[in-house]
């Protein structure tokens, strides 16, 4: 978006923009999350709203230089606010071919396309699935359709750092900077971010400063080659955002989960057990949380899921705060070890960062298929909290409301995020510690009284913590006798036992804030959505508000249970579009609990939703273009009626006509 | 400070009737148990007892003091949660051959490796008792059942060598009914780290006798060994045969006086890997079955080791801050 070119003499003209997208594309080996992220930090730190979506492919080491290896890192940055990573972009960086033909279709019309030309050779396009004798840098339309910019960036980094002392392939190693350094120029960013934490982290360290100095030349010969070279037309800036004044950081959801879980067990005065299996896209939190032993964390990393979810459990029985987290797969082992954990009653949380299923699915990309998993996926009548996160830094309340939930009503609550909120990353307002509630958790003490299954106005039993004379008493599996806690399978007790656990997730409702939409509280439509498709739900629906349509939107936190107020809210429009990545598991759950005619907007890509996508299913529902359909899908980010049907047998799957 | 009370075995008992077959070898199991607990002055506040499904695993129900009847074959794991976050409590597990060898086959294996301070009681009666007879992964081949009418065809495996191969620290066997499972329960109870002990139980409803063997008073004599460490393996009612290694490093019967003298037999050491793991492949009929303590070293517990991570962190880093946990990462000051 362009607001206004000033020329000066002797210095390359510079383009006042709005915002901007920008893609990293390369070979997984190319370092392209590590310039991605440094370009974020560096647009964090000079005040620019951010918004990212990481994308890297489910293999470490797919074929080099194929389509399946290619890795992506995708940036919004704006002096506006913004909510999501952005729809098309407007620079993408193709360190070969395979990444150029994966990403190229993405990039918007005029848009910027800057190719690492060393890496066109024969073998590469052949590598990356292209025809003999087609090079799409010389085709022609391909140079009308972007601006198309050929540089030999292997070449010009080896060149650099000819004298570096580095091996070829440490210096080859370095291209990825010199990539990001005539970026940095091209939107006209400072180095020192990036010089510093090169130097923090190669040069102190892992104590190898020869590298950290290949890696600083090679930033700083990409950013003088822009400036110096008659390469790029104009430099692009973007001002600062009109952001609350304050500290911020960069987060990504999963650091988020991390940093709450340390906060609420703090709040409560007890400590993070950890209990985990490595999967992809929640392993991150793992990791974060095994670096913060010196909060009194123990993190194990258990033999598997169930494993994890029970140790996870066993920690809770003692009265430390029990965590387990994982991704769908993961999720569905831990099934009867939350049953176990209704049935006693115990506090536990389970984070679940969502990814594309089923079965191992597409373990690197987002979805938000697994609601109706964790609301229905175990045997017996099995009610457990269901909480869902909307953006990476709201990971970070949504992990302490999890937890505050969980020790204080002794339930498993299962907290939702995805792989785009647990990677994604965005400026976040640091809080002020001193404002946190404490955590009231409370232990029985008293043998008189104490019943193992009594309950409190709530319907909450005691947490009575081994270790505490007096209260020895024996839980487990079998149904449990009302007040007693003895095994008992008595018919009326039974009906009393499921009705009163689910009871007790019921009343939770009456503690959880009402909600409200915003835009304006009744109209034509309503787009409710749930966790991390806030942004773009968000954005849409600002979109749509400022060019008049009668549109509001409203996102759910909270689940399991559901908002009292969430019934009176539907009925005061005439139609709700639930947008979802999955074929519409939050839509069933509002048409059996609310008999509310919802429609669907559902995407299964392994991407988040784009802005124009749900725009477009706006204006299909006031037009009322839906007609009998329950949902729409978009295709190649458009969403048409008339585009609905798959033909099954056909090769793609769409009809040829 | 006040005294604590004296607790006596039947103050470790709970107040639910027991639930299992009149004349099951567990009655015996949880008698033996609750002495032991009163004899090394355990305390019920402190002793959790987790177990995973199973008859056996009932075990919980009818103790005075904590217990967590969980889900099958994950007690290990359990258990493991409860030491890890609280290191101070006494945890017995309590598994059966099904539980904790086949669903949670796993989760034996790899508490036994971490060496977690607790002790693994698993009750082997080579059968699922609670679903009704089905043979087990310790029932012998060829066994009969409702689910394998016409035998089963798979091989049983050994706990005690699937125990030492999981890099136990301490390895025992003993019987139901028989006078050693106190000593060998107290020195479970003693050892610090998995202390893994299989015991041979009848369950006098879908496996009578599949130890009659080891439990017949009349014959056992002639078919176990009682080990003692630093003690050659003898056995025999009358004391007088004896296990020897061949050249060929074969274990063998011998008859004392006859083949060998008392000095050429092998001498039983409770530390050595190698010995426990030959005495484990003992088997009845074609040898007497080792009775006792196999294997007992000393290693450091997971639980330690986590908890003195925390320590050390706490010492290098400060105890954390969650102050300066919001203000780590990339930071940025908007003015
Ligand atoms: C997930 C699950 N699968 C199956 C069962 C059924 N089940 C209960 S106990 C058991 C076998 C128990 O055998 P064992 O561990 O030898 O205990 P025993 O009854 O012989 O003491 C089985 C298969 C169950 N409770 N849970
Ligand atoms: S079925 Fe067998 S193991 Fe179970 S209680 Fe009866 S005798 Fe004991
Ligand atoms: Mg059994």
């Amino acid at each position: 978006m362009g607001t206004g070119t000033k020329q000066e003499a002797g210095v390359k003209p510079t383009s006042e923009i709005k915002s901007a997208v920008v893609r990293f594309a390369g070979d997984s080996g190319d370092g392209m999350q590590l310039a991605g992220a440094q370009f974020t930090s560096t647009s964090a730190v000079i005040g620019n709203d951010i918004a990212t979506l990481p994308d890297y492919p489910a293999e470490i080491r797919a074929p080099v230089g194929t389509v399946a290896g290619v890795s992506g890192f995708q940036i919004n940055f704006s002096s506006e606010s913004i909510y999501t990573p952005g729809d098309k972009v407007n620079a993408l960086i193709a360190m070969n071919p395979a990444a150029f033909k994966a990403h190229i279709d993405d990039v918007d019309v005029g848009g910027i396309v800057l190719v690492n030309e060393s890496e066109f050779g024969k073998m590469n396009l052949k590598k990356a699935g292209y025809p003999e004798g087609y090079n799409p840098l010389d085709d022609e339309e391909m140079n009308q359709r972007f601006q198309l910019f050929k540089v030999p960036i292997s070449r010009l980094n080896t060149e650099a750092l000819a004298e570096s002392g580095l091996g070829n392939k440490d210096v080859n190693r370095c291209k990825n900077m010199y990539a990001l350094g005539m970026v940095y120029w091209l939107y006209d960013r400072p180095l020192d971010t990036t010089i510093n934490q090169i130097d923090s982290y190669f040069g102190k360290k892992k104590k190898m400063p020869e590298v950290a100095a290949a890696n600083i030349a090679a930033l700083k010969s990409g950013f003088y080659f822009g400036e110096t070279a008659e390469l790029f037309p104009v430099q692009y800036h973007v001002a600062k955002a009109a952001i609350k004044p304050g500290k911020y950081r960069k987060i990504t959801g999963n650091e988020a989960v991390a940093m709450g879980l340390v906060t609420a067990a703090k709040l409560a005065g007890k400590d993070v057990c950890y209990c985990s299996y490595p999967i992809t896209p929640a392993s991150n939190v793992l990791h974060a949380l095994a670096g913060m032993r010196n909060f009194g964390v123990k993190t194990f990393q258990a033999e598997d899921e169930i494993a994890a979810v029970c140790a996870a459990i066993g920690a809770s029985y003692t009265g430390q705060l029990g965590v387990t987290g994982t991704s769908g797969p993961g999720l569905a082992l831990k099934s009867e070890a939350i049953g176990l954990a209704v049935m006693t009653e115990m506090p536990l949380v389970v984070v679940n960062v969502q990814r594309g299923g089923p079965a191992t699915g597409l373990p690197t990309k987002t979805e938000q298929s697994d609601l109706l998993q964790a609301m229905y996926g175990r045997n017996g009548e099995c009610p457990v909290v269901i909480i869902a996160a909307q953006s990476p830094g709201d990971c970070f309340d949504s992990a302490i409301e999890a937890s505050r939930i969980a020790m204080q009503h002794r339930v498993p609550v299962i907290l939702m995020t995805d792989g785009y909120l647990g990677n994604g990353s965005e400026p976040w307002p640091i809080p002020d510690h001193t404002k946190f509630e404490k955590i009231k958790v409370e232990h029985a003490t008293d043998p008189e009284t104490y019943q193992p299954y009594a309950r409190d106005e709530n319907l909450v039993r005691p947490w009575a913590l081994p270790g505490t004379p007096g209260l020895e008493h024996r839980i487990g599996g079998l149904e449990k006798q009302h007040i007693t806690g003895n095994v008992n399978y008595e018919p009326d007790n039974h009906q009393l036992m499921v009705e009163v656990r689910q009871k007790k997730i019921d009343r939770l409702a009456k503690l959880i804030p009402e909600i409200e939409p915003y835009g304006d509280p009744e109209g034509e439509l309503l787009v409710l959505g749930w966790g991390g498709t806030y942004g773009s739900i968000y954005t849409a629906v600002g979109n749509a508000r400022k060019e008049g349509k009668k549109v509001s939107g409203l996102h759910l936190r909270h689940i399991n249970p559901m908002p009292t107020n969430l019934g009176e809210v539907l009925k005061r429009f005439k139609r709700v579009l639930i947008p979802e990545l999955n074929l519409g598991q939050l839509r069933m759950l509002i048409r059996g609990k609310y008999l509310a005619d919802a429609r669907g907007l559902n995407k299964v890509q392994g991407r988040p939703f784009l802005v124009e996508e749900i725009e477009q299913a706006i204006d299909l529902m006031l037009q009322g273009k839906y007609g009998d359909r329950e949902y729409l899908r978009p295709h190649n980010g458009l969403v048409r009626v008339e585009d609905q049907d798959y033909d099954f047998t056909s090769i793609d799957g769409r009809s040829q006509s | 400070m006040t005294q604590l009370p004296i607790l006596t075995a039947k103050d470790f008992a709970s107040d639910q009737d027991i639930r299992w077959c009149p004349g099951c070898g567990d009655y015996a199991i949880l008698n033996q148990v609750k002495k032991v607990l009163a004899k090394i002055g355990a305390r019920r506040e402190n002793t959790v007892f987790v177990a995973g499904i199973g008859c056996s695993s009932r075990f919980p129900y009818y103790m005075s003091s904590y217990g967590l009847h969980s889900i099958h074959g994950r007690a290990p794991a359990f258990a493991t949660g409860v030491k890890i976050a609280n290191p101070d409590l006494d945890v017995w597990v309590i598994t059966g051959d099904g539980d904790g060898l086949s669903i949670g086959g796993n989760h034996l294996m790899h508490i036994l490796r971490r060496n977690v301070n607790v002790n693994i009681l698993l009750f082997n009666n080579r059968i699922y008792g609670l679903t009704k007879g089905q043979y087990s992964p310790t029932s012998e081949t060829g066994k009969k059942s409702p689910s394998t009418p016409m035998g089963s065809i798979d091989l049983p495996l050994t706990p005690l060598s699937i125990a030492l191969a999981a890099e136990a620290s301490f390895v025992a066997r003993c019987i139901d009914v028989d006078k050693n499972l106190g000593e060998v329960l107290e020195r479970a109870a003693a050892h610090r780290g998995s202390s893994f002990v299989e015991i041979y139980q009848d369950c006098n409803v879908f496996n009578h006798f599949a130890f009659k063997h080891a439990s017949d008073k009349d014959t056992k004599e002639d078919n176990i060994i009682r080990l003692k460490n630093g003690k050659p393996l003898i056995y025999g009612k009358d004391r007088d045969k004896g296990i020897r290694l061949s050249g060929d490093y074969k274990l063998e019967k011998v008859v004392i006086g006859k083949d060998c003298q008392e000095d050429d037999l092998i001498f039983h050491d409770e530390s050595d890997e190698k010995l426990a793991f030959m005495l484990s492949r003992m088997s009845y009929p074609e040898f007497p079955e080792p009775m006792g303590v196999y294997y007992d070293v000393k290693d450091d517990c997971y639980e330690d080791l986590l908890t003195q991570q925390v320590a050390d962190a706490i010492e290098q880093r400060g105890e954390g801050s969650i102050e300066k946990l919001l203000n780590s990462g990339d930071t940025f000051e908007v003015k």
